[in-house]
């Protein structure tokens, strides 16, 4: 324990994020955006202006001082509703991108690190799952488990890894061919010593960096099961929100205040993942030869950073 | 022989893809716990004459191994099983389906193509200027909306104005003239295929915008323009054709995201598409519709990225498998 080969230290790591954050200043923004949402929907049992179970105005009573955005088929006050689905919304997508890290991070470590025939599994299982459609997919995963909040985060944790563990399976490769890896295994490090010490804290900044975009993937994934009526009917989530009022003759009603707000709340949070994932990433700046099989959104953001750069 | 060893490559992967989409789609309902068919009490109303009839119909009296050989060979032969709801062939069902699919999908892409490398290379042609960050402003919060919100919010905007539902009037004639029908096909097309678009071609407009930056930086693009070619003819001639390869990949790793999109879309707009279907199978608990469905939709989808793949190589042989 007394030899310390090639550790940068903790220092380093926290350095980027906090750089991150001085440097780029929509990185800032999108970090605000998140964080009031996510205030929000943690005190939204004190801030809700009205219960966001039982009725507390007329049926799709319009917009008022009393009520700023209205009510719902059942007369429950919109602002409110937000505010308690944005507390589920919020739970289902950091879970299920925790689930996704663990899996990326897992098997971006394995493949990377180790090479040989499990590599060769995991990104042929990896490509197979990068082809698939997504949301046909978890519709019918999410259809033959039944509808529950828990398999809905389950599924969308199975689906979202995939680019995660193509860009961090690329950095861990070229991690282990480091001098100071190498000298560390020269000097009798396990595998196991190298990659918790000398993998991980340095693929760690990226993994986060995608991981804050499948905050928004995950977000997007759930509204859509919900919509398609596979999430737990006793929920409030922003998904099930659009699914209700859309159910609910919220449209021959005219009743456009129980289904445009929530359009903009899951618009809010997902432009603040994608100037925040955008800054991390500009900081890291990883070589992003990405295949072009690998993740929608990180191939946009890459091309739309580069644009950014051009001006 | 370059060519030949990368279509046999991709081709390969293709088949692989799908057997494992088949393989999963047969564990995934038959034998994972929890499964459908052995959960055959789901059926709603069902007798226990029915229940016998099904279990038989699916061979579940067979082992696991048998029934996986049998489930290949029936689909050898196209066949996806009966439907608990219509008592018909599955696949009979859905062919319709995915034509309807097709279109919808097809108009609802190529739209967002065209509007996205429209308003991309306006961008990039008057980039920093206010028009382009009005314009890509507006494609990042169009395309950061969920699709099903820009369909209800569509369906707000012009309901009575538009046909709000289906695909053609049922109160029109049943065999009316050719054009007559056409249009009327075409009306209750616009809001749904104006949604897909506009959940697409954000999209699009910010990859054609930096693409086509970029090759306006290049020397080809500086020759062009010193031989004093007119610069509209620059930009389209030399720096967009030169941009369009970024355009296909995106292209192709969008299909699977165009046919979620469509399944939101066709379920807000009742477009009698795949989609709508598996949504109606779902809420009737019709596995063997779901199980099709699924199955169509995703072999469809890795044929195309096939195609796509293949076009890409085309447009740019430095293209590696």
């Amino acid at each position: 324990m007394s030899v310390r080969i090639g550790d940068t230290g903790a220092g380093g790591r926290a350095g980027i994020f906090r750089k991150v954050l001085r440097d780029h200043k929509s990185a800032a923004v999108g970090l605000a955006l998140i964080a009031l949402f996510v205030l929000v929907s943690i005190l939204a049992p004190y801030l809700s202006p009205h219960s966001a179970v039982e009725s507390s105005c007329a049926v799709f009573e319009p917009p008022s001082a009393r009520h700023w955005l209205g009510c719902d088929d059942g007369g429950v006050d919109m602002v409110s509703l937000l505010m308690h689905g944005g507390q589920t919304s919020l739970v289902v997508a950091f879970t299920a991108t925790l689930v996704s890290m663990a899996i990326g991070g897992t098997v971006a470590i394995v493949a990377g690190y180790f090479g040989g025939w499990p590599d060769t599994v995991l990104m042929r299982v990896t490509d197979v799952l990068l082809v698939l459609p997504d949301l046909v997919l978890a519709m019918v995963i999410a259809a033959v488990w039944g509808p529950s909040l828990f398999h809905v985060i389950l599924v969308i944790g199975l689906l979202q890894w995939t680019s995660t563990a193509r860009i961090v399976r690329a950095e861990v490769m070229s991690l282990r061919e480091r001098a100071y890896v190498k000298r560390a295994r020269g000097l009798g490090a396990s595998n196991g010593r190298v990659i918790v010490r000398h993998i991980l804290p340095h693929v760690g900044p990226l993994l986060i960096a995608n991981t804050v975009l499948t905050v928004s993937a995950a977000i997007y994934l759930e509204t859509a099961l919900a919509f398609l009526g596979l999430q737990d009917p006793s929920v409030t989530t922003w998904g099930t929100i659009l699914e209700h009022a859309f159910a609910r003759t919220a449209i021959s009603s005219g009743a456009w205040w129980a289904i445009v707000p929530d359009g903009f709340v899951i618009a809010a949070v997902s432009i603040g993942c994608f100037l925040l994932g955008r800054a991390i990433e500009d900081a890291l700046n990883p070589r992003l030869k990405v295949s072009h099989l690998s993740g929608r959104r990180w191939r946009l953001r890459a091309l739309v950073a580069k644009g950014a750069n051009a001006r | 022989m370059r060519v030949l060893e990368y279509v046999l490559r991709r081709g390969i992967f293709s088949l692989v893809t799908i057997f494992l989409a088949i393989t999963g789609n047969f564990f995934l309902f038959r034998v994972l716990p929890g499964d459908a068919v052995s959960n055959l009490a789901k059926v709603p109303h069902s007798t226990p004459e029915l229940q016998h009839a099904l279990m038989v119909r699916f061979g579940l009296d067979k082992s696991k191994w048998d029934q996986y050989l049998i489930y290949l060979k029936n689909l050898l032969h196209g066949d996806l099983g009966v439907s608990f709801t219509y008592q018909e062939s599955v696949s009979h069902l859905l062919l319709d389906d995915l034509e309807n699919t097709v279109v919808l999908a097809g108009v609802g892409t190529l739209g967002a193509i065209f509007i996205g490398i429209l308003s991309g290379v306006m961008s990039a042609w008057r980039r920093s200027s206010p028009l382009d960050h009005l314009n890509t402003g507006v494609a990042t919060l169009v395309y950061s909306f969920p699709a099903q919100w820009l369909g209800l919010v569509l369906l707000i905007l012009f309901a009575g104005v538009l046909p709000a539902g289906g695909m053609s009037d049922q109160f029109l004639f049943d065999s009316p003239p050719f054009w007559q029908h056409a249009a009327d096909v075409g009306g209750h097309l616009v809001l749904p295929a104006a949604t897909m678009i506009l959940t697409a071609y954000g999209g699009y407009t910010l990859v054609v915008r930096s693409s086509v930056l970029e090759t306006l930086g290049e020397d080809y693009v500086l020759t062009a323009r010193a031989k004093g070619i007119p610069a509209r003819r620059v930009v389209w001639r030399h720096a967009v054709r030169n941009a369009l390869l970024p355009i296909v990949t995106m292209v192709a790793l969008d299909l699977g995201y165009v046919v979620g999109g469509a399944v939101l879309v066709e379920v807000i707009f009742s477009w009698p598409g795949l989609g709508m279907a598996t949504f109606t199978a779902i809420g009737q608990r019709d596995y063997p519709m779901i199980q099709g469905a699924f199955l169509i939709l995703t072999v469809s989808v890795i044929l195309l990225n096939f195609v796509a793949d293949l076009v890409c190589f085309r447009l740019d042989r430095r293209v590696s498998a």
